[in-house]
């Protein structure tokens, strides 16, 4: 990659804007992941029985269960909105960045 | 009674969930059925090997087949990665003697896939081309950090193939009836087959297959394990709390994580230990694009999640199912051939022999999938970075470097079988363990700042992986379970089963102190470098392609 192209894309409204919300996104879902199994595994750590609490009188499951099957679900459907976000819209950001960087470089070249 | 070890038994740590069986077990009879599917498996897999063979021509082939993996087929083979023998068999035998503990670790494995997908995936497929060490040396002096990331993947890929090896001894022994020695050449053999001819496409092929079969067989299982419940978890899990000797204790967490340190330090090993663990890494490079490698760890995070809500109701059947049966029992009331061994049985119990033969030809598979993706990950880190990169700087043609990868191959593959031997009595609690601290603490630090921050410098990077790999190792070495349990002594000089918060830390501040400070003209180039390299990971710009067949 030439000088000149390092500074046609830099200087790239849409290039911007596509690192600024693409790595916003992607800091924050990691920060929803992180939190929620840190909370997880010191809520073991600190107060296991709070996980051994019975859902119901009657019954045997706890709350344990259904929050654990929970985090594998979140950690699943937080890839999926990931990916989604990044496949469409960043994707389309991406390459119109690419195209308007060709179109750049071959108005210089004429 | 002769017990099959596990490491996964009370007091262990998860991160031997990828790991092996170890400890005497008892050689079992002939398996007739198994050993029938167990060919049948073999047979097609060597046919994928001839076909991916054919098709196996260029080093990019070889290393990477082609580009031409689909984002669904990449996630299965990834998820197909993580779902060893050891992990199915010793995560589903957690739960049968523990219960929710057993949870708690599934939990740990999985959560580190949707920060690969949001922060390393589609950056390392737009840098790099066939290892991770093509990333981290992207913009820093190749010799040095390669030499580095060669060591680390070396070191990370040996330590998990022993255990592999050892394991699949052990479990080969005791489903097939056959000796241990033949069990690991067999094991060895194949895998050098399948590698040296097939490459990427033949490992990444055989994954994908084994990744079905052990899916479909673990969710058969699961069915009939709810129908026999009338698909009520209440009622599975009340008939569990009256048999199990744990009685209620096992809806619970049980204390296998019980301080704060090494809960924090075990999610951390985990998360990061998963990220740098080369064997997963390159299978990024063997996407088209950026867009299916971040379909690829969607498809894999889906694919290992519902593994392990299967692998908990089957460890929760196995408790009703298995432990209740006599047939299942030895005279002392103990599980025939241990915890670990709670699926096989559960197999056998809703499905009959026919069945167990299938579970069982399942498992051999698994090995050896995973053995032939950690021995190309160790070639290529041999040839490419040390050989074609360090050696020759560079200057070698395709064909010699592809040569010398399938030479790395085969000397990896008789080093397992040498290995996988020669520790068969020894104690390997520790490996999986210690490969994973080195994942995290040398390999990972260098890859995410190389990617992520400007200021690292070559510098930096070396003299703080180092740091990092080090601290690991010495903490593995004083911690509880090389200290106390191998060496024999009294007590732990480190007191902690997990020294990745430590060697983590060291790693990350290592690299932070030694490449502020380096007020070199190359170190400041390297910072200057960071502009292109970061436009390139950002939107493609100049990334490998796939080849078209």
């Amino acid at each position: 990659m030439t000088q000149e192209m390092i500074e046609h894309i830099r200087n790239n409204p849409k290039y911007r804007q596509l690192v600024k919300t693409r790595s916003t996104f992607a800091w924050r879902l990691s920060l929803v992941m992180l939190v929620i199994y840190f909370a997880f595994i010191l809520t073991i750590a600190f107060d296991p029985s709070l996980l051994g609490t019975p859902l119901g009188k009657s019954s045997v499951m706890t709350v344990g269960i259904p929050v654990g099957v929970a985090i594998i679900f979140i950690a699943f459907i937080l890839t999926g909105l990931y990916v989604r976000r990044a496949n469409g819209e960043f994707d389309a950001l991406s390459r119109d960045v690419k195209a308007e960087l060709e179109r750049e470089l071959a108005k210089e070249v004429k | 009674m002769k017990r099959l070890l596990v490491l996964l038994l009370a007091g262990s740590s998860a991160l031997m969930a990828a790991g092996a069986i170890e400890g005497a077990v008892e050689k079992q009879p002939l398996n007739v059925s198994a050993i029938i599917m167990f060919l049948v498996f073999v047979g097609a897999t060597l046919g994928i090997t001839y076909w991916a063979a054919k098709r196996t021509k260029t080093a990019k082939d070889f290393y990477t087949a082609g580009g031409g993996i689909t984002g669904f087929q990449n996630g299965m083979a990834i998820a197909g990665d993580y779902m060893s023998a050891a992990s199915f068999l010793g995560i589903s035998g957690l739960v049968y003697l523990k219960g929710y503990d057993g949870l708690i670790y599934s939990i740990g494995f999985l959560v580190g896939w949707p920060l690969i997908l949001f922060l390393v995936a589609e950056r390392l497929r737009n840098l790099g081309k066939y290892t991770f060490a093509d990333v981290a040396s992207f913009r820093l002096k190749q010799t040095p950090i390669r030499t580095l990331a060669a060591f680390g993947s070396i070191a990370t890929v040996t330590l998990y193939l022993i255990a592999q090896m050892v394991g699949s001894g052990k479990l080969i022994q005791i489903l097939f009836g056959l000796p241990y020695e033949v069990a690991v050449i067999l094991v060895g053999v194949l895998m050098i087959l399948y590698v040296t001819f097939g490459g990427m496409l033949a490992t990444t092929w055989v994954q994908i297959i084994k990744a079905g079969l052990l899916l479909s067989g673990a969710t058969f299982m699961a069915i009939a394990v709810m129908a026999h419940f009338g698909f009520s978890f209440e009622a599975l899990f009340a008939k569990a709390v009256e048999v199990h000797p744990g009685g209620e204790s096992i809806m619970s967490p049980g204390g296998l994580v019980s301080d704060p340190v090494s809960a924090i330090s075990l999610g951390i090993a985990l998360m990061f230990g998963t990220a740098g663990l080369p064997h997963i890494l390159m299978r990024f490079f063997t996407v088209s694009d950026a867009k299916e490698a971040r379909k690829s760890v969607f498809f894999a995070t889906g694919f290992i999640g519902y593994f392990y809500i299967l692998t908990f109701i089957i460890g929760f059947g196995a408790i009703v199912m298995v432990a209740t049966n006599p047939h299942y029992l030895d005279v002392a009331g103990q599980i025939i051939g241990g915890n670990n061994m709670a699926a096989i049985h559960l197999s056998h119990a809703v499905g009959g022999n026919f069945f167990l033969g299938f579970i069982s030809a399942v498992a051999f598979a698994t090995i050896l999938a995973v053995v032939s993706g950690l021995t190309l990950a160790g070639a290529s880190a041999i040839s490419h970075d040390l050989y074609a990169n360090v050696f020759r700087r560079g200057q070698v043609d395709e064909m010699q470097e592809m040569r010398i990868s399938k030479m790395a191959t085969v000397a990896m593959g008789i080093v397992a079988i040498g290995l996988g031997i020669a520790f068969e009595k020894q104690n390997i609690a520790f490996m999986v363990g210690l490969a994973f601290a080195i994942a995290a603490s040398a390999n990972f630090p260098v890859l995410f700042l190389s990617m992520f921050w400007k200021k690292l410098t070559t510098r930096g990077a070396v003299i703080g992986g180092s740091l990092g790999l080090a601290t690991a190792v010495l903490l593995v070495i004083l911690g509880p379970i090389v200290w106390v349990q191998i060496l024999g002594n009294a007590e732990a000089v480190f007191p902690y089963k997990y020294p990745a918060l430590f060697s983590v830390t060291v790693a990350f501040v290592g690299i932070w102190f030694f490449s502020v400070t380096d007020k070199s003209a190359d170190g400041e180039a390297e910072r200057e470098a960071f502009e292109a390299q970061n436009i390139r990971s950002q939107t493609g710009i100049g990334a490998e392609g796939a080849v078209s067949h």
